[in-house]
């Protein structure tokens, strides 16, 4: 091995250029150099050191490059050479249970798929025409050396995860409904002091569950839509209408009282088929880490900006309950993240606790100040901080579904 | 027009008989490293060897300056040498259409638009006389005025700015083109223009997400500046600004640094900054018959719209990109929602870049695989009535936002023959279902242009509204 003087080059192995540039500038300086580079950049207990398994998948056929691979993270990359949609599937050596699958191929198109596999007897099959049992082939997973950080009961904690969420979205939905009528019914009597004070907490059950939520495309613009969001002829109605009569801007006309009740009957009467269809929802550990993203994009995109509250200015308060919403979909992961990937799950606790912490400072009795009340300089630091967390939480999804 | 790339056929009359359009489509189609430029141009820009070394400064911005960059490794006797070979590529100023729309897309933008502050018609006609005239030696690759930048009286202020000096044409385009605003102010006509306002010009509708600033929409006269480098681009935007002072002032302008769109099948298609391809199903240069149906305006059906034939309508939008949350987005995801591959921009549903998107075609769950909130689709001409336009936008970042963010995006530009059938419906169905907009994009700028056809050998910008 080269002496502990000699530089240590390394370059990620997946430029070819970068990797050549490498080896040009090592050979130039110590010939022996290029092997050190050469262990380096071999990615350990993987069987991709030469690149994903390929597969090819036509009508008839589905070749693969290898019969077996070493235990770790497999790379295959699904060629469809059919006339046909395809499908691969790496299954148990039961041929049932799926380890990982990649769908809805269209032809000529490849697509990854990465599973991570523990030694033993698996089945592959490409499925063209997406049906019947698909073309089977015999996988071997032979052991690496590399133990498998993946606990036994992974699956088991995964679906612990989801059933929490669901259990949350539930709960918050719920809390939503029961909201929604008082601050309905508040808002038709006119006492317009008392809408006031819930509109912005109200609204907070609907912006943690804000992804959910947004999955009934028809709803969605019903309960939250703002005026700018609108087409021309549409009606405008939900949370931001009332939003703008009760914190009226300079020369605005005030609703009637019977607009009032038509608007407020409408919140109720669709917040009440929001929490149904709810109900019957079906969550995955996919959808629990995309949600969170979608959270965080949500106070990237609007809260951050003071977008959201044209009128109230009560942006934190939604920026809260996103937040929220993403961290209890990322702990009801973490048990099943940890096994994973321990070191993203510190990085999500430690961004999630910063992002809370700077939040708090500008907590105000039961909510928080306006957004107008914020300088500059705090926004700064918010969106810095969301940034922060933001960039991480996107790897959730694909931490603890590979 | 045999080999040739350009869609700008002198008109039979009068083409024929301006020499300089036919020298110049000649140059044109064979510019790459062609030493041919306007053959007798008393103006042409100069080349210096300081004005190489400046050249250098640019930084590769287009074969001018890459070639430039070449020379500074050899010695005097190369650099002198440089004139004869440095490429002076010229697209024709005259004909029948307007340059910069069909012309292969040049991969720099600099468009402004301009509000007229004075309400005198000689004044007006004046100054799209300067401009013609500015225009015309710009994209020939000359300086303006009849001193240029170094020529002129030394107490007085050169005519031209003379940035550009030393950078040849750069395949400059000029197009102009008039805004609603030009045709009529609080409810009455301007510049005796009664009557003459193209009914296809109309007030574009709010679009569901519409965020427009202001200083960043509409506008009385539209210049869209394309070249290969961003210098010529920009000085042609500041010395017409600088002709129209006292008469126009500069509404917005906008920079953009590289093309997302093909407009010649002999392009290959650029990506933007989503980092997926744009317009693979782009109208090309090639598609005449195409052309006719769906970008070059009719007479319409009054007299005092009849000078817009031959002309087209184009549509800008500044559409800033969340590129940062876009960034943090699954390939999945984004793939799903332009319904395309991000490497090879095949369909979802098979094939290849070019191949055609079949959106019958099913995948699990009997979804489409080309979502049926995919950009891809409701873009597509079969969702659309089968209306096509002819893209040719550009990415663009102006600096952050303010919050840690770039403000990049597409400065989206399109020419269409009638903005009420080939713009309004697609823009109103994709601001209401397309994913992609409603998550990733927001329209800050908007503006809509009568663009008249081309211009001939004495005549002026627009000189068909006047008449």
């Amino acid at each position: 091995m080269p002496g502990p003087t000699l530089p240590k080059i390394s370059f990620p192995k997946k430029s070819a250029a970068r990797k050549s540039l490498a080896v040009i500038a090592a050979a130039a300086a110590v010939p022996l150099v290029l092997s050190g580079c050469t262990d380096n950049a071999k990615p350990s207990g993987s069987s991709a050191s030469a690149g994903p398994i390929q597969v090819t998948s036509t009508t008839t056929e589905c070749k693969i490059s290898a019969t077996s691979a070493a235990s770790g993270n497999l790379s295959f990359a699904v060629k469809n050479d059919g006339t046909e949609v395809t499908e691969f599937y790496l299954l148990a050596e039961d041929g049932l249970r799926i380890v990982g699958e990649v769908e809805n191929i269209g032809p000529g198109l490849t697509r990854n798929l990465v599973v991570t596999a523990s030694p033993g007897k698996y089945t592959t099959a490409c499925k063209p025409g997406m049906q019947g049992d698909g073309i089977r082939s015999a996988f071997q997973v032979t052991d690496s050396g590399t133990k498998s950080t993946v606990d036994a009961d992974f699956q088991k904690l995964v679906d612990t995860g989801v059933q929490q969420y669901t259990a949350y979205v539930k709960d918050q939905t719920e809390q939503l409904v029961t909201g929604t009528k008082a601050f309905a019914d508040a808002y038709a009597t006119g006492d317009s002091a008392k809408a006031r004070d819930l509109y912005a907490s109200t609204r907070m059950h609907w912006e943690r569950i804000e992804p959910v939520a947004e999955s009934f495309g028809d709803l969605d613009p019903k309960l939250d839509a703002r005026e700018a969001d609108l087409e021309p002829g549409q009606t405008w109605t939900g949370w931001h209408r009332a939003e703008e009569d009760l914190f009226p801007p300079t020369g605005y006309t005030a609703l009637s009282a019977a607009e009032r009740q038509a608007l407020a009957a409408q919140l109720v009467a669709d917040t009440e088929e929001l929490g149904k269809r709810t109900r019957t929802v079906e969550l995955s550990a996919d959808k629990l880490g995309n949600g969170a993203k979608e959270l965080l994009d949500e106070v990237a995109r609007g809260k951050v900006t003071g977008e959201e509250e044209t009128w109230s200015h009560t942006d934190l308060w939604d920026f809260q309950a996103n937040v929220d919403g993403a961290r209890i979909a990322f702990e009801n992961l973490k048990p099943a993240l940890t096994q994973k990937d321990a070191a993203l799950a510190t990085s999500l606790d430690e961004k999630f606790a910063a992002l809370q912490a700077e939040l708090k400072k500008h907590s105000k009795g039961y909510g928080f100040v306006y957004y107008n009340e914020l300088k500059p300089a705090d926004v700064q630091q918010l969106a810095a901080l969301v940034d922060a967390l933001g960039e991480p939480l996107s790897k959730l999804t694909s931490a603890v579904v590979l | 027009m045999t080999g040739c790339p350009f869609n700008h056929e002198p008109e039979a009359p009068d083409g024929g008989s301006g020499p300089s359009a036919v020298g110049l489509a000649g140059a044109a189609a064979g510019s790459a490293g062609s030493a041919a430029g306007p053959a007798s141009e008393p103006a042409k820009r100069g080349f210096s060897r300081r004005g190489l070394l400046s050249l250098a400064g640019i930084g590769g911005a287009g074969a001018v300056a890459g070639l430039a960059a070449g020379y500074l490794g050899h010695d005097a006797v190369a650099a002198s040498a440089a004139p004869a070979t440095a490429p002076s590529s010229v697209v024709p100023f005259y004909g029948e259409r307007q340059a910069g729309i069909v012309t292969p897309a040049q991969d720099r933008l600099h468009m402004a638009a301009f509000d007229v502050t004075v309400e005198d018609r000689a004044a007006v006609i004046k100054l799209l006389k300067d401009w013609t005239a500015a225009a015309e030696a710009m994209t020939a690759g000359r300086t303006t005025g009849a001193t240029g930048a170094v020529d002129g009286p030394y107490d007085a202020p050169p005519e031209d700015t003379g940035e550009a000096l030393d950078l040849g044409a750069g395949n400059l385009t000029l197009t102009f083109g008039f805004g609603p605003s030009f045709f009529e102010k609080d409810g009455k006509a301007r510049f005796g223009l009664e009557g003459r306002r193209p009914d296809a010009l109309i007030d574009l509708p709010h679009f569901p997400g519409d965020a427009l600033q202001p200083e960043r929409t509409g506008g009385d006269l539209v210049v869209q500046a394309c070249a290969d480098d961003p210098q010529v681009a920009v000085h042609a935007i500041r010395n017409l600004a600088r002709i129209g002072f006292g008469n126009v002032r500069v509404r917005w302008s906008q920079l953009g640094f590289g093309r997302t769109s093909s407009t010649s099948r002999a392009q290959a298609t650029p990506r933007n900054l989503f980092g997926f391809k744009d317009g693979t199903a782009n109208l090309k240069s090639e598609d005449t018959s195409l052309l006719d149906d769906h970008v070059w305006a009719t007479a319409g059906t009054r007299p005092g719209e009849a000078w817009m034939s031959g002309g087209s309508y184009l549509v800008s939008r500044r559409i800033r990109m969340l590129i940062e949350i876009w960034d943090r987005t699954s390939l999945r995801e984004q793939e799903g929602l332009i319904g395309r591959t991000k490497g090879a921009g095949a369909p979802l549903s098979g094939g290849e870049e070019f191949s055609v998107p079949d959106f019958g075609i099913k995948g699990r769950d009997g979804e489409p695989l080309i979502a049926l909130d995919s950009h891809v689709r409701l873009a597509h001409a079969d969702q659309n009535n089968g209306v096509k336009m002819l893209r040719r936008g550009y990415n663009y970042t102006d600096g952050s936002d303010g919050v840690g963010h770039l403000d990049a995006g597409l400065f989206f530009i399109a020419f269409v023959k009638d903005p009420r059938t080939h713009y309004v419906p697609m823009q109103m169905a994709m601001a209401k279902s397309d994913r992609l907009a409603l998550e990733y994009l927001k329209h800050t700028g908007s503006g809509l242009f009568a663009v008249p056809p081309g211009f001939k050998p004495g005549g002026f910008i627009g000189d068909g509204l006047f008449t």
